[in-house]
């Protein structure tokens, strides 16, 4: 894992709202086939931080390169080609389409026909249709999502709809993954599903991931590296051993002389 | 394989159009029994069902912009205005009255007026970029007056307020298709080439709506953050609706006046662009059949409510008194628009489903 180019690298990244700062000077970098955690406490940021890589947001300072590409320069769509796929916190499924749609949604940069091929579909747009279909069961596979492939995603249980919503970043055949909250409100079972698919994407696909979590098992159990945010400013990174025993993490989940 | 419909097995045979081999049957059958009404219908009737054709190319058209994509015109009318002008001074004999080029063959200024009311949407589109839900339909609502103003002052493409112009002249390889002929009277060709014209417009839409497009479309309506951080530009997508939404109407325009052979600027009021919208909201919101569904159901309607002065003392035919029965209809299209959105929002398209629902599973209610 090290001696290898980073996939991610943020640099010194502030971002502030009309005098509330949100982010200020993060720094950090992803490593190929690696799970870093963001955590801290609630409002340090963390997806802040996800908002400034997607692109929703654009930092006042700092800097941000995926794959050798600065991001800040760069609106969410080409963001998006560029192999950047992300989830969120508070599910942002496309809600009248079925799974299926969803899915297909997640590789429309991967298609290359246009609006008149389309009117036709003959042709062009069927083949690409068809070759994409082909690829989004294998993600319908590889998520256990058989018997909801044909479901309006509004009419699905919340765990489901996160699950859906990781297969939509994964048919976008990233080449880093952000996954904000993925266990959040989820019972035991299905967290433990979760972390299962987590995991198979890391070591089956190989895609390195960023997640921000609040569950600290989880995030122990599975980060390579975790990240720690305080009021937007880092804390600490290191492996989550490291990051357990440092006294800057533990004052700044329960307070304490500074 | 006889007697298992669902079963598929490939993909191709899942993502077609007509999925099932009932679907297949009785959409043939329709567009069989459609074709075959000119032999049956008397020629009164075939020019009411011609309108409506091409009010629900129109229809299909706001359905795309609004119902896939998700973003709210009320400016559909000065699309449609657009396409009738465009085409109606094309095909109008050079040094008339009014402005005409003398180019009536229907395959040059059909697609010139879909392409000119495109370009007139195009050039509103970045409105949307900006605006969302009820902001954006106000300012389509402006560019409905601002047409009207425009059409009535602008005398020599529109012949002005209450004199009109000669609407767009059919012609198909020299035939002329608005006159009677060796192919039938002029009712029966224009129906069929009306007909003809909805089938290939409707197809357009449905296989536009079930590729990337369209999927882009209703990722845009349903959440557009998202969609843009999963790869969908948003701006390129909204420009894209409302110049494909824009061109259907374009044409609708140049068509919709082909039988009566008549154009007054009064016609693109904000009357029509609310008859377009009852006919997506009746029909049923994102889908190709609940528009065509919608466009036939206000158009058949329209025969009906001016028999009312007939019956029903009360309400005059002339525009001048109170109550009369373009205000009937008026409240009709309120009445019509609240009930469905209230009791059942799928509109027509949802009363079918319901139905179908119903005998797939009699004698059990679930």
């Amino acid at each position: 894992m090290s001696g290898q180019e980073p996939v991610l690298q943020v640099e010194d990244v502030r971002l502030g709202f009309a005098g509330v700062t949100a982010i200020d000077g993060v720094t950090f970098d992803v490593r190929p086939s690696e799970l870093l955690a963001v955590i801290g406490p609630n409002g340090a940021g963390k997806t802040s931080v996800f908002n400034v890589l997607s692109g929703v947001y654009r930092p006042q300072r700092g800097r941000v390169t995926f794959l050798g590409q600065d991001l800040l320069a760069l609106p969410p769509h080409r963001i998006a080609a560029l192999g950047l796929a992300r989830t969120f916190q508070n599910v942002e499924l496309f809600h009248n389409l079925t799974v299926l749609d969803n899915l297909m949604l997640g590789r429309h940069h991967h298609f290359r026909y246009g609006a008149a091929a389309a009117v036709l579909w003959f042709g062009r747009a069927r083949r690409a249709e068809l070759a994409a279909r082909e690829r989004v069961e294998e993600i319908v596979d590889f998520l256990e999502l058989e018997r909801w492939r044909r479901h309006p995603v509004r009419l699905l249980p919340y765990g489901i709809q996160k699950r859906v919503e990781l297969g939509r970043a994964l048919a976008m055949e990233p080449r880093l993954l952000l996954l904000d909250e993925p266990v959040a409100g989820m019972n035991v079972e299905e967290t433990e599903d979760m972390a299962r698919f987590v995991l198979d994407v890391r070591d089956e696909l190989g895609v390195p991931i960023v997640m921000v979590e609040h569950d600290m098992g989880l995030v122990m159990d599975l980060a390579d590296r975790v990240l720690v945010l305080d009021f937007g400013r880092p804390v600490a990174l290191g492996t989550p051993a490291e990051v357990r025993g440092d006294p800057a993490v533990i004052r700044a989940y329960l307070g304490g002389a500074a | 394989m006889r007697g298992r419909p669902l079963l598929h097995t490939s993909y191709a045979q899942d993502m077609a159009l007509l999925d099932t081999p009932a679907k297949r049957l009785w959409a043939a059958l329709l567009v069989a029994l459609a074709f075959a009404l000119p032999v049956v219908l008397a020629d009164r009737s075939l020019e009411v069902l011609s309108g409506a054709y091409a009010l629900a190319i129109g229809a299909i058209g706001l359905n795309i912009v609004t119902g896939y994509a998700g973003q709210v015109s009320l400016g559909h009318a000065f699309f449609v205005a657009v396409g009738a002008y465009t085409a109606a001074a094309l095909s109008a004999p050079p040094g008339g009255r009014t402005l005409g080029f003398g180019l009536t063959e229907i395959w040059i200024w059909l697609p010139a007026a879909g392409l000119a009311a495109a370009a007139a949407g195009v050039l509103v589109a970045p409105l949307a970029t900006r605006l969302r839900g009820l902001y954006l339909a106000v300012v389509t609502l402006g560019l409905v007056f601002l047409g009207e103003h425009v059409f009535k002052e602008w005398k020599a493409l529109t012949g002005g307020p209450g004199v009109g112009r000669e609407a767009a002249v059919p012609r198909l390889l020299g035939y002329p298709l608005d006159q009677d002929g060796p192919l039938g009277t002029k009712e029966q060709v224009l129906y069929v080439l009306m007909l003809a014209l909805l089938v290939g417009f409707a197809v357009a839409a449905r296989n536009l709506a079930r590729s990337r497009v369209g999927r882009a479309f209703a990722a845009i309506r349903d959440r557009d953050i998202a969609a843009a951080v999963i790869g969908v530009p948003l701006t390129r997508y909204k420009v894209l609706a409302f110049g494909v939404s824009s061109f259907y109407a374009g044409c609708a325009g140049g068509l919709l006046f082909t039988v009566s052979g008549y154009v007054e600027p009064g016609s693109f009021s904000l009357l029509l662009s609310v008859q377009f919208i009852a006919m997506v909201l009746i029909g049923g919101v994102a889908t190709v059949s609940g528009s065509i569904a919608g466009a036939l159901f206000i158009s058949l309607l329209q025969p009906l409510t001016r028999t009312l002065p007939a019956l029903v003392p009360l309400v005059s035919a002339d525009t001048t008194r109170t109550p009369n029965v373009f205000q009937v209809e008026t409240v009709l299209y309120g009445l019509l628009i609240v009930l469905f959105l209230v009791f059942e929002p799928r509109g027509l398209v949802g009363l079918w489903i319901r139905v179908r629902g119903y005998w797939k599973s009699w004698p059990f209610s679930y």
